[in-house]
């Protein structure tokens, strides 16, 4: 057990330093960009992976909990509070170093949130919100779930859209990078590319590995037992309702950590990551993985945002996710990362109906 | 000394009385029958004192705690265990991860200690394991350990079932209807591990249609119709109880 992980990790870590040396030696050290942003994806589709394969709740809500903490983030760290420093709290706050200042793109000074608070901010406001809708929401099951979940997403999406301080359909801009080490910071400078694709890459394996383990432990178990049968797990002394609130909670946090990353590599963030599209997309993502499998949610992560973000799907972007999913759904709803895929669908071909009895998100 | 002691238990369903004013109690350490026609109520009787329906009114006393109104897991973890009627087994696990779920109030790794693989969470693993297949042992199917669970024949995924209810070390173990679907052989074996696990000290509560596995082994038994008691006591008393053998067998109008 302990061997396979290690080779896993191993297998991964080298995939990820041979792409990047693959585009140095073919000098299309570009493609990091893309690949630097398909990894926080990947952060949010793998804890969505948790959610929806593992422990079998679906959430149409997740762009919701990654717009959340990519906005605040960004919210705190480019709202400037001079106008406020002659007040008690002001300068005590930046006496103790919580509030720093930096000059905007247009050189005036600019007092604001230092970036590692509110990257810590964000993510436990977005982690409490999903705490406190969470315990209401997955009592449903189902399309009920889906539904809420959406209705979550729908009401994030508008919030940013529809106001000045988020910066309506402009979204907000000049986000500060997030200084992890003196010299090594989450941004989009061009001198900080390659050292920003491992640092994307390094968050993604750690999360990857941990929640490996995760669902290889008592609580990946309970998971797959809630998933399997609610009613004999709860007979077998599982909290269900706490372990899906702990799990929404989790990959709420996993989005929202994506969303900050992801604001301040690229500097800003926009209404367009908050939108349901978005959340549908992760779904789809998770769905071509193969629900429960969090290596193939891991690979169709990367391939398909990363194709995305290069342009291929071009203006059908969006149908191309809606596609995906349908096709997902009638073909393989046990996705394509399984080995009798092939089987599956000349099964579906020949006329067999397969694709009705297994591998359903959700069972009643 | 009473495990368990049911008072004046109700639940309707709409119109219909499912379970009626029915109080009754098991004597630790033994095997008692819940027997009657269908529909009398057995089934509601079972989800209501294993916490799965709350009950309209009366009291359900676990070791001399009122119960009535838990959850299931609250039940599960007061010492508590159940098999169903429907065999539920969960798919996509094997039958030894299947019992290892049952393990799961006597472990207690969490998120934190799931996601970084600490040292005493991999030796929890490893006890929980070795005692799964104890108990795998215990109900003589080790050899399934590694075979997916819902691939296995119905009499098999009874014993797994049961086997993951006894992983969870009850006091009381609630049996609905373990023989259904069973052959004679098959009914036979069920009856000798029933007993098996009655002499371990567990008090075992089980509804049951097949006669005569009730009669061999019940030491007490309590005879629901229309989701009333009418009878309770024991096998020889019920099996002469004129009440009982009309509900059975049909009156005689003339």
């Amino acid at each position: 057990m302990l061997h396979r992980k290690s080779v896993q990790t191993a297998i991964l870590l080298s995939v990820v330093v041979g792409v990047q040396l693959l585009t140095r030696a073919t000098d299309t050290g570009y493609f990091l960009t893309q690949l630097t942003m398909s990894a926080y994806y990947v952060l949010v589709i793998t804890g969505l992976c948790l959610l929806m394969g593992y422990a079998g709740q679906i959430s149409l809500g997740h762009a919701g909990f990654f717009a959340m903490g990519g906005y605040l983030s960004a919210f705190m760290t480019t709202h400037n509070l001079l106008k406020f420093r002659g007040s008690v709290p002001v300068s005590l706050l930046e006496k103790a170093g919580v509030l720093v200042t930096r000059q905007d793109l247009y050189g005036a000074e600019i007092l604001h949130v230092h970036p590692w608070v509110a990257c810590i901010v964000a993510v436990l406001f977005t982690v409490a919100v999903a705490y406190i809708v969470g315990g209401p929401v997955l009592k449903l099951k189902g399309h009920y779930l889906a539904m809420a979940t959406l209705g979550l997403g729908i009401i994030v999406y508008r919030i940013v859209l529809g106001s000045a301080i988020f910066g309506e359909a402009d979204g907000l801009s000049d986000v500060p990078a997030l200084t992890l080490l003196p010299g090594l910071e989450v941004s989009g400078r061009l001198s900080q590319r390659i050292s920003n694709y491992y640092i994307a890459w390094g968050l993604v394996i750690l999360s990857f590995v941990s929640l490996l383990n995760l669902v290889n432990s008592r609580v990946g178990r309970a998971l797959r037992a809630i998933h399997g049968g609610e009613e004999a797990a709860s007979a077998m002394g599982v909290d269900t309702a706490g372990y899906k609130l702990h799990t929404f909670v989790l990959s709420a946090g996993f989005a929202a950590l994506a969303g900050v990353f992801l604001t301040h590599y690229n500097g800003g963030i926009g209404p367009s990551e908050a939108s349901v599209m978005k959340s549908v997309r992760y779904v789809a993502i998770v769905a071509a993985g193969g629900m429960a499998n969090l290596w193939g949610a891991l690979t169709m992560g990367t391939i398909l945002n990363f194709l995305s973000l290069r342009g291929y799907f071009g203006s059908f972007d969006d149908a191309v996710f809606g596609a995906i999913l349908i096709i997902i759904m009638l073909f393989a709803p046990e996705g394509i990362m399984r080995r009798d895929f092939l089987g599956a669908v000349k099964q579906i071909i020949s006329g067999g109906d397969k694709g009705q009895q297994d591998g359903h998100t959700q069972r009643q | 000394m009473d495990i368990l002691n049911v008072s004046n238990l109700s639940k309707s369903f709409g119109g219909l009385k499912a379970v009626n004013q029915v109080s009754f109690s098991v004597k630790k350490g033994t095997i008692k029958a819940v027997i009657g026609p269908n529909g009398a109520g057995k089934t509601t009787l079972f989800n209501l004192i294993s916490g799965f329906i709350p009950p309209d009114g009366g009291t359900i006393e676990f070791h001399g705690r009122n119960v009535a109104g838990f959850r299931p897991f609250q039940v599960a973890r007061l010492g508590m265990a159940r098999t169903f009627q429907h065999i539920q087994l969960f798919p996509g696990m094997t039958a030894l991860e299947n019992v290892m779920v049952g393990r799961h109030i006597h472990s207690r790794s969490g998120f934190v200690a799931g996601m970084l693989h600490l040292p005493g969470m991999l030796r929890e693993e490893r006890d929980l394991r070795e005692r799964s297949m104890e108990i795998m042992e215990f109900a003589g199917i080790p050899e399934l350990a590694g075979v997916e669970a819902t691939s296995l024949s119905y009499g098999q995924q009874r014993l797994v079932e049961l086997a993951r209810a006894l992983a969870c070390e009850p006091s009381l173990l609630l049996l609905d209807e373990p023989a259904a679907g069973l052959n004679m052989r098959e009914t036979a074996g069920m009856a000798d591990l029933i007993m098996k696990i009655r002499d371990r000290g567990i008090t075992v509560l089980i509804v049951e249609h097949d006669m005569s596995l009730v009669m061999n082994i019940s030491d007490e038994i309590v005879v629901l119709s229309y989701g009333q008691k009418i009878a309770d006591g024991e096998p020889l008393g019920i099996q002469k109880n004129r009440e009982v053998i009309s509900v059975y067998l049909g009156q005689d109008d003339a």
